[in-house]
């Protein structure tokens, strides 16, 4: 078996000398060595909002949800809006892990592991805020189908909140799989290189004793194909359901049929946009610019803006049809609550339209996709413009309902519904900077496997290939069996 | 449980592996297994081995959890507890369809990846034999399982001329067992691999 042919026109997926071993060690380095002074004021500043979280959390399950400045008429704030944010952040992990396995994209080797780990943390975020939502959290397990002593009185299966339940836990579940089933052989190479008998312990354990058999290898890879084959819909499914949780209700601005694929758009955008401000970080602070190369973060510009394009036609063709419809209430919530800029909202909409439509645009430019700190800038722009969609969808269709008595003063949040936002922030990054101190941040076993096929030092190899006459390049490299 | 004696040879190149494992089975050596730091693609077929059936499994599992979803809610809906929610039918199959389409994909990838567990005997806690501590790092070994009629120093030097840059012979348990690894299994020094 020769190792499988790669132009030499493609970008290497790792730069510099390498072989196997130094590639082990490049990536495992920064969980072998204290972690810097960065680490510890990041992890600080972390655990402190999560506890701020906490504390906000605290006064909501004590005194109520009127802490926050939620009112009968915006009956999802905030918190609804910050569910859906984390959720679409969510999509990103195993639609780079799943969806780019299954379209055999290599590069996607050097971002899958970190991106699967945000997934699985965004969407424990995500969780939180329904299940706070519901103002009695102890009683949070009612919206489980079980028998129970009650009648049984069960859920209701017709209802798009239920549906909300079954695909998130089942979305973080596989995720959650997937993402540890990936990581079992990569935590063996850690445990093999303990140098305290702690050490070992541990990630022996979690190593769930890999040896590298041969058998072994091949059926885990069969079970990561059809995870991802599994992942693929499941991830088109989550933010579909998500969306129904708007589109099924009868509410101007929320009752429409291009909710689904505008939501998926949506949440690949802010996903791929959250990875790239977390990797531009982790490259750079830990030495790893050879693995996660200037390549992967233009390749991932070119996603943003793709997908950030999508959703800038979703937003058109809502506007056109609350117009086309002719019907006064989608008229009045698309053309007045929303697009007109001096509507008590309308700064939000327009808000929205520049981070996510214009700004995206920029990345039509190299150049400009293949600048960090353009890239590392507009990442948060865009999850800036992507809260502020969840934000003008949530709050600007319920603010003026059909009872102009009940129309709702203007809403601002109280400090208790920012802080609870603020401490899903901090257990975010809690787990990621636990994540990134404990765990190999990127597939070591998957980089090896694409290293002598498409590292730097390796693709010179392929030259010899390329100079060859058609004919017996074809003769060489097509199958003979 | 059973010690065997095995022969262990080493490998840093892809390309002398599979001469090797081919050069191996043509002298009639039974091949145990082949420790890879990665997924080597088309080493199970080199070493002879069927396809994985895992596949198979996550089909049943799958439309074992269809199953359960559709029977579980309609009886709920329909014989337990008929809801009235405006008049609408109590069979309402397209409403259900998110439930059952997640439930499918919960069943079949929990059920993957316990039967991959348990037919990879991997658990939390479980201990195996290490033929190379590098077989996670950057070495393929192969191990092969000695018999009463096996000559050692001959396998050995076959190995050798068909490109192990190491090779040697170890007794080692065959299956796994809870608790810690073997007092000789040091902890990692990179002088001592070197």
């Amino acid at each position: 078996m020769h190792t499988k042919y790669e132009s030499q026109l493609r970008e290497p997926l790792v730069y510099g000398e390498k072989n196997f071993h130094q590639v082990t060690e490049d990536i495992l380095r920064p969980i072998e060595v204290k972690p810097s002074r960065l680490w510890y004021i990041g992890f600080f500043i972390a655990v402190t909002l999560l506890l701020f979280g906490v504390y906000s959390l605290y006064r909501e399950v004590t005194y109520g949800i009127g802490q926050w400045n939620l009112n009968k008429t915006i009956g999802w704030g905030w918190d609804i809006t910050n569910f859906v944010w984390w959720v679409g952040i969510g999509h990103a992990g195993t639609l780079i892990s799943a969806v780019l396995l299954l379209f055999r994209q290599g590069w996607r080797t050097g971002v899958n592991r970190a991106a699967e780990a945000m997934t699985i943390f965004a969407v424990m975020c995500a969780g939180q805020f329904p299940i706070f939502h519901m103002g009695r959290v102890w009683l949070a397990f009612f919206i489980l189908p079980y028998p129970n002593s009650r009648g049984p009185l069960w859920v209701n299966f017709n209802s798009p909140l239920l549906w909300d339940v079954f695909a998130i836990s089942t979305y973080f579940t596989v995720s959650l799989l997937f993402w540890y089933s990936g990581l079992l052989p990569d935590l063996a190479t850690v445990r093999d290189r303990a140098f305290t008998k702690l050490r070992k312990k541990l990630y022996g354990i979690a190593a769930f004793g890999w040896t590298g058999s041969t058998k072994h290898w091949q059926r885990h890879e069969s079970l990561s194909l059809v995870l991802a084959g599994l992942s693929t819909p499941l991830v088109l499914s989550v933010h579909t359901i998500v969306s129904f949780d708007f589109a099924t209700s009868v509410i101007p601005g929320w009752h429409t049929t291009i909710f689904p694929p505008y939501f998926v758009a949506g949440a690949i955008f802010s996903g791929f946009a959250m990875v790239q401000s977390l990797l531009i970080v982790v490259r750079k602070v830990f030495g790893l610019t050879d693995y996660i190369t200037i390549g992967h973060i233009d390749l991932m510009n070119k996603v943003i803006v793709l997908t950030g394009s999508i959703v800038g036609i979703a937003y058109l063709t809502e506007l056109f049809m609350g117009w086309y419809s002719q019907n006064k209430y989608e008229g009045y919530t698309f053309w007045y609550s929303r697009a007109y800029l001096f509507s008590p909202y309308g700064w939000s909409y327009w808000g929205m339209m520049a981070c996510n439509v214009l700004s995206p645009q920029i990345f039509w430019s190299r150049k400009m996709r293949r600048n960090v700190f353009v890239t590392f800038f507009m990442s948060i722009i865009v999850n800036i413009g992507m809260w502020f969609e969840r934000f003008v969808i949530i709050v600007t269709s319920l603010y003026r309902d059909y009872l102009p008595s009940s129309w709702s003063v203007y809403y601002s949040p109280s400090i208790w519904e920012i802080g609870f936002y603020m401490g899903t922030f901090g257990l975010f990054f809690t787990c990621f900077f636990l994540f990134a101190k404990y765990f190999p941040v990127i597939a070591v076993a998957e980089i090896k496997y694409v290293l002598k096929r498409s590292g730097e030092s390796y693709k010179p190899e392929f030259e010899k290939l390329e100079a060859q006459p058609l004919d017996k390049f074809i003769h060489d490299n097509t199958h003979a069996h | 449980m059973a010690q065997k004696k095995f022969v262990v040879g080493c490998f840093d190149e892809e390309k002398v592996l599979f001469p090797a494992v081919k050069q191996v089975r043509a002298a009639g050596y039974k091949i145990k297994d082949v420790y890879t730091p990665f997924a080597v693609h088309g080493l199970d077929h080199a070493l002879g081995m069927r396809e994985t059936s895992l596949h198979t499994a996550g089909f049943i599992y799958g439309i074992t959890g269809t199953t359960t979803a559709i029977s579980a809610i309609s009886w709920i809906f329909t014989k337990d507890w008929p809801l009235n929610i405006g008049g609408k039918p109590h069979f309402a199959l397209p409403a259900w369809v998110p439930i059952i389409f997640e439930l499918t994909v919960l069943f079949a990838a929990v059920g993957m990846v316990m039967t991959f567990c348990y037919l990879c005997q991997l658990a939390p806690g479980v201990k195996k034999h290490h033929f190379h501590k590098r077989a996670t790092d950057d070495l393929f070994v192969m191990v092969i399982e000695c018999t009463d009629k096996t000559n050692t120093d001959d396998l050995k030097a076959l190995l050798s001329s068909n490109g192990a840059i190491e090779t040697d012979v170890q007794v080692a348990e065959e299956g796994w067992w809870f608790g810690t690894y073997d007092k000789e299994d040091n902890l990692y020094n990179e002088k001592q691999l070197a």
